[in-house]
């Protein structure tokens, strides 16, 4: 296709993503840079139901000129990107030096809250991809030889948990695995522990949390394998029989290195959205055990004060997250690519 | 459910009104878009407010629990998205940050009349809200638990803790006790009151540094320990209406709720006759040999956005008083412990004048307490799930707050 051809085609398209995409975010890296300005505080006295007291309030006209002179507010260079909140510069040194062991230094590195919120969505991010890519192919070669009468209902059940919003079917599993709910008693009664809780310590929340992962996530792989799985070449397949293959070399020979695109692409989308885990833990009221980082912008745009800043910080670092988690298979789709056209 | 009926049917009923053309409350013009939270004593306020609808006035109003989050962005628009906005100690603070409410007094001389001193809430001189009802976190028991356990009601919380031993040994309930424990505002918010009845402060006074690490909050943050220690193992996941609900189902026998939790509770749905005849309502307890009640004092009240024009700011205050006038408040007497000479305390209301009378302290209105508040929500589970020591958990909170505060220049 002649180059101004295509120009035109993709030009709806690259309108849009530079509008809703590009230039929002050069504008959340910008805002990443500055900080608010210094409030001016001054000591009043407040008169309320309760009586009167002297407590400290902000001087507005003070505070609306110095907005009004600098709206985007104080320059901090990278100064919210090595803050506490954030990458941590100075008390990852701090633990680095004090700390004896691989051991110690990991828990005090839990306590600062982006490496805590980073270990939980890697740790989501790593578990789900692999076993939803399993179970999906699992799911497609069962279907696939399933009679023709039972095929389309067992594809409409499969296809379920993807379809069920994201925030209903967690709040509907965080009821079930409550101390009162029904998998949460039953768990209780086999495990005869009547202290147990899916909901109290981090290492089952996560557990939780990956479980609901898989299962919301499983049928998107299995809806693109079982498409794949229709295209397999049936003459290589036959030839394979014929060689006296097994099902299961067949399957390692013949099925999957066929399906290995599909595997990119699957795999591709997995971690994407995986580090952007969010609607579980909000579902599960999880905050307290597993924090991501998504969870913890939403958290800093929430409430009485939204920390913009701080906030998109958190956005461009996993902006540039999600890009170190790509690279190694964009790299190989870029060389199957050049591969290919030479 | 119910909540959602009584709104639709208040709607429904303002809507009615407006058709009949008749100005009910003296206003003629003007435009009302109310911002507030979503409880009973607040869907009572907003239906009275409702009632002045006519031809030319248009009331409309937005119920949500996360008013908090949309209002600084929604009064900031010009023209403001709600005239007026429903706030409570903590909630004022950032519009009054950001200059988004106007003062009250031309409008309070013209149209607050029946308004007593106490409701008008002045900062610097000036009424920036005029107070409705106040609510307080107070103690909950049950008379027959605590009779068949052999205890005397609690009056203080290291009697509560013993309290619920005996209630767990006597074999009567697993976990006899609950609070508002969800990890985050709610989790703070407790912590906020165990440390005001321990005496703390929470700043360094005159500055926006924090103070918490001391031995008052390593005290308090053990009792709390002790309490959850007595809740069901969910509990960083309970907020109000989980409690309400676990109350309800005879589930607890002592708690620490909202005194606006009490209307619900005490109504005859949702739980069996037995369990609200012997639902007793206390003032919040004491703590550590303390004498004020380890809870803060919270008004609610309106205020009057500033990017309005004048029209509807009076509309829209005219509309407010309607909502809290004194017939409004008499037909809804057991909803909120209302600031009003014509609210009547029934059994609902007797935690929280309890409370107040036990000298509680405010919860302060101070600009950098939400921040402080936040900090505090995001670092108490690990301490209460035994993984670090009180002392670690303080200072995460003061390193968290005081990163947060340099973002914000407080510091």
């Amino acid at each position: 296709m002649p180059h101004r051809t295509f120009f035109w085609f993709i030009l709806p398209s690259l309108a849009a993503m530079i509008l809703f995409i590009a230039l929002p975010i050069v504008s959340v890296a910008v805002q990443s840079l500055y900080v608010e300005h210094e409030q001016v505080i001054k000591t009043v006295e407040n008169c309320g139901p309760f009586g009167c007291s002297e407590e400290t309030t902000v001087d507005q006209e003070a505070t609306r000129a110095l907005r009004e002179a600098e709206p985007l507010g104080r320059f901090n260079g990278f100064g919210t990107y090595l803050n506490r909140n954030h990458l941590a510069t100075e008390e990852v040194g701090i633990a680095w030096a004090e700390s004896e062991s691989w051991g110690d230094f990991g828990s005090r590195l839990m306590n600062l809250p982006l490496y805590k919120a980073l270990a939980f969505t890697l740790t989501y991010t790593f578990v789900v991809a692999p076993l939803v890519l399993v179970l999906g192919l699992a799911v497609a070669l069962g279907v696939n030889s399933l009679p023709r009468i039972f095929k389309g209902p067992t594809i409409f059940a499969s296809l379920l948990p993807m379809i069920v919003t994201p925030l209903i079917g967690s709040l509907i599993l965080f009821w079930m695995i409550d101390a009162q709910g029904i998998l949460g008693k039953t768990l209780q009664v086999i495990f005869d522990d009547p202290q147990l809780s899916l909901k109290a310590s981090p290492a089952l929340t996560w557990i939780t949390l990956i479980v609901y992962g898989v299962w919301h996530n499983t049928p998107f792989s299995f809806i693109v394998f079982y498409a794949g799985l229709q295209t397999v070449p049936s003459d290589t397949l036959e030839a394979a029989l014929i060689d006296g293959a097994s099902r299961w070399e067949r399957l390692r020979y013949v099925v999957v290195p066929h399906l290995t695109p599909l595997v990119v692409f699957i795999l591709l989308m997995q971690l994407m959205d995986g580090f952007r885990v969010f609607e579980p833990i909000v579902g599960f009221s999880a905050g307290a055990n597993a924090t991501s980082l998504s969870y913890i912008i939403y958290n800093d745009l929430r409430g009485d004060y939204q920390q913009f800043g701080s906030a998109a910080v958190t956005s461009i670092l996993t902006i540039i997250g999600v890009a170190i988690l790509l690279t190694p298979v964009l790299v190989r789709t870029w060389r199957d690519f050049n591969r290919k056209r030479a | 459910m119910t909540n959602l009926k009584t709104a639709l049917m208040g709607t429904a009923i303002g809507a009615f009104i407006a058709t009949a053309a008749v100005a009910e409350c003296g206003i003629d013009s003007g435009s009302v878009r109310i911002l507030s939270n979503d409880f009973p004593a607040l869907h009572a306020v907003n239906e009275g407010a409702m009632a002045c609808a006519s031809d030319s006035v248009e009331v409309t109003v937005n119920q949500t629990a996360d008013h908090k989050d949309i209002q600084v962005a929604a009064l900031t628009a010009d023209p403001a998205q709600y005239t007026t906005a429903v706030v409570a100690n903590s909630s004022i603070v950032p519009l009054i940050n950001s200059d988004l409410i106007r003062p009250l007094d031309d409008l309070v001389a013209k149209y607050g009349d029946g308004l007593s001193q106490s409701q008008l809430i002045t900062i610097d001189g000036k009424v920036m809200a005029i107070a409705f009802m106040a609510n307080a976190q107070h103690l909950y028991y049950r008379a027959d638990i605590l009779e068949e356990a052999g205890v005397a009601p609690p009056t203080t919380y290291e009697e509560v803790v013993a309290a619920g031993q005996a209630i767990r040994d006597a074999g009567i309930m697993e976990n006899p006790f609950a609070f508002n424990s969800k990890a985050g505002w709610n989790l703070a918010e407790e912590f906020v009151n165990m440390y005001s009845g321990m005496g703390g402060s929470f700043f360094k006074p005159g500055t926006a540094e924090p103070a918490i690490n001391n031995e008052a909050g390593v005290k308090a943050l053990e009792m709390m320990k002790a309490l959850t220690e007595l809740s069901t193992p969910d509990y960083l996941t309970l907020d109000s209406t989980a409690t309400t609900a676990l109350w309800e189902s005879g589930e607890v026998a002592l708690a620490t709720l909202w005194g606006s939790q009490g209307s619900a509770i005490l109504d005859h749905e949702g739980s069996t006759p037995e369990i609200v005849e012997s639902t007793q309502l206390v003032g919040a307890p004491t703590v550590g040999g303390g004498d004020i009640p380890a809870s803060t004092l919270w008004w609610d009240g309106f205020t009057i956005a500033k990017n309005i024009s004048d029209e509807d700011a009076a509309a829209t205050f005219q509309a407010m008083v309607n909502g809290i006038s004194p017939e409004n408040i008499a037909a809804n007497n057991d909803k909120a412990v209302w600031l009003s000479s014509a609210f009547k305390p029934g059994k609902s209301a007797e935690g929280v004048v309890e409370t107040a009378n036990g000298g509680a302290n405010p919860y302060p209105m101070i600009p950098f307490m939400g921040l402080l508040h936040g900090a505090i929500g995001d670092n108490l589970a690990e301490f209460l799930q035994g993984s670090e020591s009180a002392e670690q958990a303080l200072s995460d909170i003061e390193a968290a707050y005081t990163t947060a505060a340099k973002e914000q220049g407080f510091l």
